[in-house]
């Protein structure tokens, strides 16, 4: 039994470890959010160049590992230092989708440039109504000779305004809920017949409404066999879901030394708030809350990497969302807490990381639906 | 032991119902219910034709404009505009100062101030938190040094809410640095025009400048100003504290809001053919968030029945401060969650008047994140539940 990093991940850590430390502190963030696509393109040239997009991708498709450790690793570091670069929409969850679906030529011409950090992707699954339910599918797709023309809308979809590449899933077959007939279908987002209204998350991020008013495919555009992308689609969300979980432990982490060192050094009544017992008991409890956090999301990343069924990966991933949604509350809410007003500003940088852990929670499934996967798992 | 409204109550309950049918103007009641944002003018006009009625201060003593109501009829009015979504009169002229300056202040200074405030002529923000006197206000710093028929204030204020709108200031500030720090403290009344203020805006999470910090650069304030006696400050605001404890629980608000959700809820996907009422674990936790705020209702009860036989709200009223705002903090999470992908988009322009476009996602959640981010302050602000548990542990358990 070996919890310990292999000295490629070290080396990985400490890579984006360093790019943080010397190259992303709040203020340069802030001007990051700034830009034009709300990150900078000299940092995502930078992740090329260092390999990182290269992570969630296998050996055989030109990737590093494309292991969900070496993702926890990686994702982490990004969230200690709040990176908002759209790491997990471009490369995560559209290059995995692409990965896991896509025919040899589709992976050759897709694959290589997210790893070059020349493509832009986004992945619109989600509807007004369908929650966090991937099999609730509306949007359709009918097919039409060598083409298959899709109808529908799907609503926050992150880096939608910035992906060249829309991985749309829509449905060829069956009724709304029925887990047959998903079908995914990558889209030029210049496509005629695809508009979107693009808009800031609360977390800085950029996303948007994704109208499809009969946008027409070629079916050599399809991803995967025709109806039965669902299983697919989970796998690659469950790899997703750990990843920014991880993301959320790294940002707690970062959430709790700020706390700490607040307490430490703000006085009130004549004393450091950080000699007060009752608030020592409260950071304790949120170190607790860290440390089971990153355990369970180990836990859930070797599993992924394991041999395991679908219903065992799928067990581990909602306890992992379950647990980190749980942490992600208390957390969040006691750091602003014990920090009073100022973490309530937007000049703090602790409200921001208030903010993004709060985005990762409502994120691929709250905690409650999650317990609810377990259970139906159990 | 006894909760009912007797008939006069009763018939005192449906004439407030009239009057909030025919008198809230429609366009405001649109703006709260589709949370659109508010303007000043839209507070000053409703006080105004609260003040015309007699109503827009329940709690002054009846010399001054107040109502004469019994507590129980105090109480049926606070719910009933709080679950009409009527605003309440914005509380630092109304609720702060005003009492201060009627129970402690000159003949002069009641003339002078307390009509202006009543029919919202005058604007008051208050001065109290500092930068380094948070939980710990009385050790703040701001001074005021006599000099002549004025006195001089330097010092910084912060969480200064609506100081970009207000007229004037009531500030606490240091008056002798030798003593204990509650016996160094006065209490000044300070207009916003006076050379030498600057009012600088802090930005919340929501992205809106909601609260300030006004710096006080030799700014002579005339003598007459000051309230009361010098260095009895604190005894004013700490009087005025233990009085101010109505609607601090926010029951009619939160019962609003939760009736809103649940009929929101009853409508919303649940992504599996039902809604979410239909899903236990949601609809539990409405429940119970449901029954702690009758529990809250009947402890805030509780308060005003002691209250009408002429005892004092104690420190007991500590509780509703705590679980009030908790309660509300909780809801703006079920808002959240009920929200789901749809609480994430932040689309500014979509509360501001005049808005005709699409909404991302429904109406009446898509300001939900914005909401939950900015309550966060209501168990910091007012005296931390931290500290409101400081008070129940000492003045009540004894500790």
């Amino acid at each position: 039994m070996d919890f310990s990093y292999s000295e490629e991940q070290q080396m990985l850590q400490d890579s984006v470890q360093k790019f943080v430390a010397s190259q992303y502190d709040f203020e340069t963030r802030c001007a990051v959010l700034e830009k034009a696509g709300g990150f900078d393109k000299a940092n995502w040239e930078l992740f090329a160049e260092l390999g990182w997009l290269t992570v969630p991708f296998k050996e055989e498709d030109g990737g590093f590992s494309g292991s969900a450790v070496d993702l926890m690793v990686v994702m982490e570091e990004f969230g200690k230092g709040l990176v908002v670069e759209p790491f997990l929409a471009t490369a995560v969850l559209s290059g995995g989708l692409v990965a896991a679906l896509g025919s040899d030529e589709q992976k050759g011409e897709v694959l290589a440039a997210i790893m070059e950090g020349k493509l832009q992707l986004a992945t619109a699954f989600a509807e007004a109504d369908s929650r966090y339910n991937l099999a609730s599918v509306a949007t359709t797709a009918a097919k039409s000779g060598d083409n298959y023309v899709l109808n529908g809308d799907k609503v926050v979809v992150l880096n939608a305004p910035n992906a060249q590449q829309l991985i749309v899933t829509a449905r060829t077959s069956g009724e709304k809920l029925d887990r047959d007939g998903i079908s995914a279908f990558l889209v030029d987002s210049q496509s005629e017949g695809v508009s979107m209204r693009s808009y800031v998350t609360v977390d800085g991020q950029q996303a948007a409404e994704v109208h499809l008013q009969d946008v027409s495919v070629a079916a050599s555009n399809r991803l995967g066999a025709e109806g039965q992308v669902l299983p697919v689609l989970e796998d690659v969300m469950n790899q997703a879901t750990v990843a920014i979980c991880s993301e959320a432990v790294g940002a707690m982490d970062s959430l709790l030394a700020k706390t700490v060192e607040y307490a430490k050094t703000r006085k009130q009544f004549g004393v450091p708030i950080g000699t007060f017992q009752a608030l020592q008991h409260r950071m304790a409890e949120m170190f607790i809350d860290c440390q089971l956090a990153r355990s369970i999301v180990i836990m859930a990343a070797m599993k992924l990497d394991n041999d395991e069924s679908a219903d065992e990966k799928a067990k581990a991933v909602s306890a992992a969302k379950s647990q980190v949604g749980r942490a992600i509350r208390k957390v969040g809410q006691e750091a602003v807490q014990i920090h009073g007003g100022i973490a309530v500003t937007d000049e703090l940088d602790v409200g921001h990381y208030f903010k993004r852990v709060t985005a990762i929670e409502h994120q691929f499934g709250t905690t409650d639906y999650h317990t609810r996967r377990y259970a139906s798992l159990a | 032991m006894n909760a009912d409204f007797t008939a006069e109550e009763l018939e005192f309950q449906k004439d407030v119902k009239a009057f909030l049918e025919a008198e809230f103007p429609s366009d405001i009641k649109h703006k709260v219910d589709n949370g659109i944002a508010l303007e000043k003018d839209d507070y000053v006009r409703w006080q105004k034709i609260l003040h015309k009625k007699g109503w827009a201060a329940p709690n002054w003593p009846v010399e001054y404009g107040g109502t004469g109501w019994t507590p129980t009829q105090k109480y049926i009015f606070a719910m009933e505009m709080g679950l009409y979504g009527a605003m309440e009169p914005v509380a630092f002229g109304m609720k702060m100062v005003a009492p201060v300056i009627y129970s402690f202040g000159n003949e002069e200074q009641k003339q002078r101030f307390l009509p202006d405030i009543l029919a919202s002529n005058v604007w008051w923000c208050q001065g109290y938190s500092e930068p380094n006197a948070g939980s710990d206000l009385a050790s703040l710093k701001t001074t005021a040094v006599r000099d002549g028929d004025h006195y001089v204030v330097n010092g910084t204020k912060t969480w200064t809410t609506l100081g970009q709108h207000a007229d004037w200031i009531f500030c606490l500030v240091r008056t002798d640095s030798t003593v204990k720090k509650q016996e160094g403290i006065s209490f000044l009344l300070i207009d916003m025009k006076t050379p030498g203020i600057t009012v600088s805006p802090i930005v919340l999470l929501d992205g809106e400048p909601e609260v300030n910090e006004v710096y006080f650069d030799n700014v002579r304030v005339p003598a007459e100003n000051l309230i009361g006696e010098e260095n009895k400050g604190w005894t004013y605001a700490k009087v005025l504290l233990t009085h101010e404890r109505t609607n601090i629980a926010q029951v009619p608000n939160s019962k609003l809001r939760l009736r809103r959700l649940r009929k929101i809820a009853g409508e919303t996907a649940d992504g599996f053919g039902g809604t979410l009422l239909d899903d236990p674990v949601f609809a539990g936790k409405l429940a119970e968030v449901e029954i702690q705020i009758t529990a809250l209702e009947f402890a805030e009860l509780r308060t005003l029945a002691a209250v009408s036989v002429g005892k004092a709200p104690g420190p007991e009223s500590s509780i509703l401060k705590v679980v009030g705002t908790e309660a509300s903090q909780f809801i703006d999470e079920l808002y959240m969650e009920v929200a789901a992908y749809h609480s994430m988009p932040h689309v500014k322009d979509q509360f501001t008047e005049g808005f005709d476009g699409e909404h991302v996602g429904l109406g009446s959640l898509a300001a939900s994140a914005d909401k939950y981010f900015n309550h966060r302050k209501k168990s910091i602000y007012g005296g931390s539940n931290e500290v409101q548990k400081n008070i129940i542990s000492k003045a009540v358990l004894g500790l």
